[in-house]
């Protein structure tokens, strides 16, 4: 049993109110647990206070739980209001789950990223939910005169059994909302869950299957008018001139003009990255009728020199940011990264003396990974409704930073905070793309200039090569083994343009007396983003392939390897901020060598592991591969997870299977490259996605059992099939797989059988 | 513009268009129907996958003025309840994660079925090919029309 308290202080992050028919409404603060002390509370921002989350209980009995969080397909309107069901001891056919309009007034912290909703609003929907209960419990008892202690509540149901008295919730919500919040209250027992750790369905489920109008793109509004953009077709170029005449001449066509995004004294936040702030517009009625007016356009682009750019700081101040100019070649980019990384980078860790370790080793492995640029690709293309006035702005669309985009609105229109809102739509995938929201600033322009409703809309070409992508990464390892094939040191040298993927104390530090971590970064005008698990995308591979190169030079189980060196970490850990618990760990490793038959030899079925921790999860892969008409295709992937107690099997079945699929086809299949500043690929037919027939046959999850606070999966099931995949394509092939994607190498070699 | 009438539905609609409007936008913009999807433009990715007599094709390509008198079938007039086979075991193995390609895929894979009510795996594998689900939710996809394909053969 887990008594909490509603209060921090003397702020109390609960608040009850009748509603006007009859019921009763709960406003609490979804957040509030990503705290861990109560100093940290305290020193929160008053904002943060605000109620965010919404619990309504009808004098009907039935329950609606606001969702404000923003759903990209992670299934968190459907997960989230599972937990407060749970403590609320409500049926669950009797929840209706809403997504909550972005009123920023009173909504707060909506953002989807970085596999955080569950993990940080774990205990205050727990206590979101017991508050509620409690309160109905107290009103029953003053409406029978019992105490409290003797009402038992079940299925949406207030019993007392002595008296033989019962009540819906509904009966007695318009009582419970006048009655004192409780100070404290009990949190159910992980052995009591009924709802929590049961599969419930996607809320949204019937109208997906239906067509019914969730997205962004199904927007609509009376007179609103059809917007699409053009922006420079390369990395290092801008507009020379343009000519709309013809364009704007056509059908159905309003104006064709230029814009910017932002003004040039704007100091951007870390959500307005653009790689082309200025661009051309065609307006008109329909679509088609714009898509058609803008292949009329006439426009000359130019390349730019090195620039500022101006970001605002998390201190409140800005810091200009160099944009070099120039057209980029990916074959330069190889050997760019190639030369970066044979000199010396910046230290980020140093434990014992790795230079010394390495000048006695009886053996050194070195080797060295690469991954291209990668584009979010989600499925429903950039686009934002926008009807700005003259007082004020509307903006429905998807975004995952609604709250930082409001005042990239604000500033730009000129428009107060409080004038602008924004209502959020289901998302068609998000990956990272959309929490940089230039697009629902681009809209915003648009309509105020047009002086109407409009719907911006990217074509498929426009979003895939317009930037904020998966940077380019490069990873050098060394191993050193002892004569008894001990590895006695490490190091790894990573970096990439523009950003470095390295995660200095994540495992193997900790595990080996000898340790170097270094980095390094090359500026680019190639703009970069977050791409599901943001450098563990690249990392984590790099990492799990190199070890299993080392075990086997070690002649040792890749598992058993594994388990060794996290045994020592364990045990007798090298220095103190190592990133990982070392037993969690190894437990996934463990279940996964269990459930998929570790060690146990199938003709035709070549195998690799792996494993690795980031975003608060573990996660263990085992790829089975089998050659198909001279191909390799993954048969079976087993996956063994750690992400405490699951709180709906069915939808984390689901994300952990799609971060599988995920990882095997972006490491297989996918690049962005350049020639001149110019992506190589704009569309689905050379920009390769993983398609069915090359997806997993079949894909097996287990998760480890514990009563340990939920984290996220919407990250961590992507990075380690990276590693797991390429160490069975190796025992497929005889040969290591050292370059993303894996394919170009698969199809230039000749694989065994 | 053009004077084309086209049958949506099972409704026909009689349309003052470009002709050379793709059916994708005729559904989107001026019929209402934004259940069929705008994920490529080039028929490489299937969101935007309709019937035309009873054959799943890819709107997005596809010029109104050839389905003239034609009868086009979209995700909202699959069925009247939303109860298809398909549908309902969509809604059973939990399929969607983002939902954007769903339409796309529920329309393909319906017209895989009445084709070939007994799929194998590699059949499955091989129509379902030109249908991107960005989310990865292939797996759950060929559980689905598999669960499908039984209770239509019961």
């Amino acid at each position: 049993m887990t008594i909490v308290k509603t209060t921090i202080g003397r702020r109390s992050f609960l608040k009850a109110s009748a509603l006007a028919g009859g019921g009763m409404i709960l406003g609490f603060n979804w957040l509030m647990s990503a705290c861990s002390k109560p100093e940290d509370v305290l020193a929160l921002p008053k904002e943060w206070f605000e109620l965010n989350g919404f619990l309504k209980i009808g004098d009907n009995g039935v329950v609606t739980i606001m969702s404000p969080n923003p759903e990209i397909g992670q299934n968190v309107k459907t997960s989230m209001p599972m937990i407060v069901a749970e403590e609320l001891d409500v049926d669950w056919k009797r929840v209706i789950v809403e997504q909550a309009p972005l009123n920023t007034d009173i909504f707060t912290r909506q953002l989807a990223g970085g596999s955080q909703s569950i993990r940080q609003g774990w205990t205050s929907l727990r206590t979101a939910g017991a508050t509620a209960r409690q309160m109905l419990r107290e009103a029953a008892a003053a409406a029978w005169q019992v105490p409290v202690n003797e009402i038992t509540t079940e299925a949406g149901m207030l019993h007392h059994k002595a008296s033989n008295k019962s009540a819906g919730f509904g009966e007695m919500a318009s009582a419970a909302a006048s009655v004192e919040i409780p100070k404290e209250v009990t949190l159910k027992d992980a052995k009591d869950f009924k709802i929590i750790g049961t599969p419930r369905t996607n809320v949204d489920g019937q109208k997906i299957v239906t067509g019914q109008p969730l997205f962004g793109l199904d927007y609509k509004q009376e007179g609103m008018l059809i917007a699409m953009i053009a922006h420079a077709p390369g990395f290092g170029l801008k507009l020379k001139s343009m000519d709309g005449a013809e364009a704007k001449s056509m059908p159905g066509i309003k104006d064709v003009f230029t814009i910017k995004t932002y003004e040039d004294d704007y100091a951007r936040q870390w959500s307005d990255v653009s790689a082309f702030p200025e661009l051309v517009v065609v307006v008109g009625n329909t679509t088609w009728e714009v898509m058609k007016a803008r292949k009329a356009l006439k426009l000359e682009w130019e390349p730019f020199g090195d620039h500022n750019e101006s970001y605002s700081t998390f201190q409140g101040g800005s810091e200009d940011k160099k944009v070099p100019g120039g057209l980029e070649n990916s074959n330069k980019h190889t050997q760019l990264m190639a030369s970066l990384a044979a000199q010396k980078g910046k230290v980020v860790r140093k434990d014992g003396d790795p230079d010394a370790a390495f000048k006695k080793a009886a053996k050194v492995i070195e080797r060295s990974y690469t991954a291209p640029f990668l584009a979010h690709n989600t499925m429903e293309p950039m686009n934002f409704f926008a009807d700005v006035t003259t007082d004020k702005a509307v903006l429905v669309g998807p975004v995952q930073t609604p709250e930082f985009m409001e005042k990239s609105a604000s500033a730009r229109l000129g428009l107060p905070l409080e004038k602008i809102d924004i209502q959020m739509t289901r998302m068609g995938g998000g990956f990272g793309r959309r929490l940089y929201g230039h697009f629902l600033v681009e809209a915003a322009v648009i309509s105020q200039k047009m002086q109407a409703p409009v719907k911006l809309i990217y074509s498929r070409e426009d979003d895939m090569t317009f930037g904020t992508y998966r940077p380019a990464y490069h990873a050098m390892y060394r191993a050193a083994l002892d004569e008894n094939n001990n590895l006695i040191a490490f190091h790894v040298r990573a970096g990439g343009i523009p950003e470095s993927p390295l995660f200095a104390n994540r495992f193997p530090a900790g595990s080996v007396t000898n340790y170097l971590a270094e980095e390094w970064s090359q500026e680019s005008n190639i703009t970069v983003g977050a791409f599901r698990a943001p450098r563990s995308n690249f990392i984590a591979g790099a990492e799990q392939a190199f070890l299993d190169e080392v075990a086997e030079t070690a002649g040792k189980d890749p598992i058993d390897f594994r388990l060794e060196l996290l045994e020592r970490a364990k045990s007798n850990p090298v220095g103190e901020k190592n990133d990982y618990e070392p037993d969690r760990y190894a437990g996934v490793l463990e279940l996964v060598r269990e459930k998929s038959n570790w060690g146990q030899e199938t003709p035709g079925v070549y195998r690799g592991v792996s494993a690795y921790f980031c975003h608060n999860s573990y996660v263990a892969h085992v790829v089975d591969l089998m050659m198909e008409n001279g191909k390799p295709r993954v048969e079976k992937v087993h996956c063994a997870v750690d992400c405490g107690i699951v709180v709906n099997p069915i939808a984390a079945t689901n994300l952990i299977e799609g971060g599988s699929v995920d990882g095997i086809g972006h490491s297989m299949f996918s690049n962005i490259t350049f020639k001149d500043g110019v992506p190589d690929q704009s569309n689905f037919d050379k920009y390769r996605l993983i398609r069915h027939r090359e997806a997993p046959k079949s894909i097996e999850v287990h998760f480890v059992k514990n009563d340990i606070d939920p984290t996220g999966l919407g990250e961590p099931p992507f990075p380690p099939v990276v590693g797991a995949l390429a160490n069975a394509l190796y025992k497929s092939n005889g040969k290591r797989f050292y370059s993303q994607p894996f394919i170009k190498d698969i199809e230039t070699s000749s694989m065994r059988m | 513009m053009a004077a084309i009438n086209i049958t949506v539905n099972g409704k026909m609609q009689v349309l003052d268009i470009d002709p050379t409007t793709p059916v994708l936008w005729v559904l989107r913009d001026h019929l209402d129907l934004v259940g069929t999807k705008f994920g490529c433009g080039m028929a490489m990715c299937g969101a935007c996958t309709i019937h035309i007599d009873g054959v799943a094709t890819r709107s997005c390509v596809l010029p109104v003025s050839e389905v003239a008198d034609k009868s086009i079938t979209t995700i909202e007039g699959l069925s009247e309840k939303g109860d298809h086979p398909v549908q309902k075991a969509w809604l059973e193995h939990d399929v969607p994660q983002c939902g954007y390609c769903q339409a796309g895929q529920v329309m393909n894979a319906a017209s895989l079925l009445k084709d070939n009510p007994n799929p194998t795996d590699e059949e499955i594998e091989t129509a379902m090919s030109g249908n991107i689900c960005r989310c990865g939710t292939y797996v759950r996809i060929k559980a689905a029309i598999k669960t499908a394909a039984n209770s239509s053969n019961q």
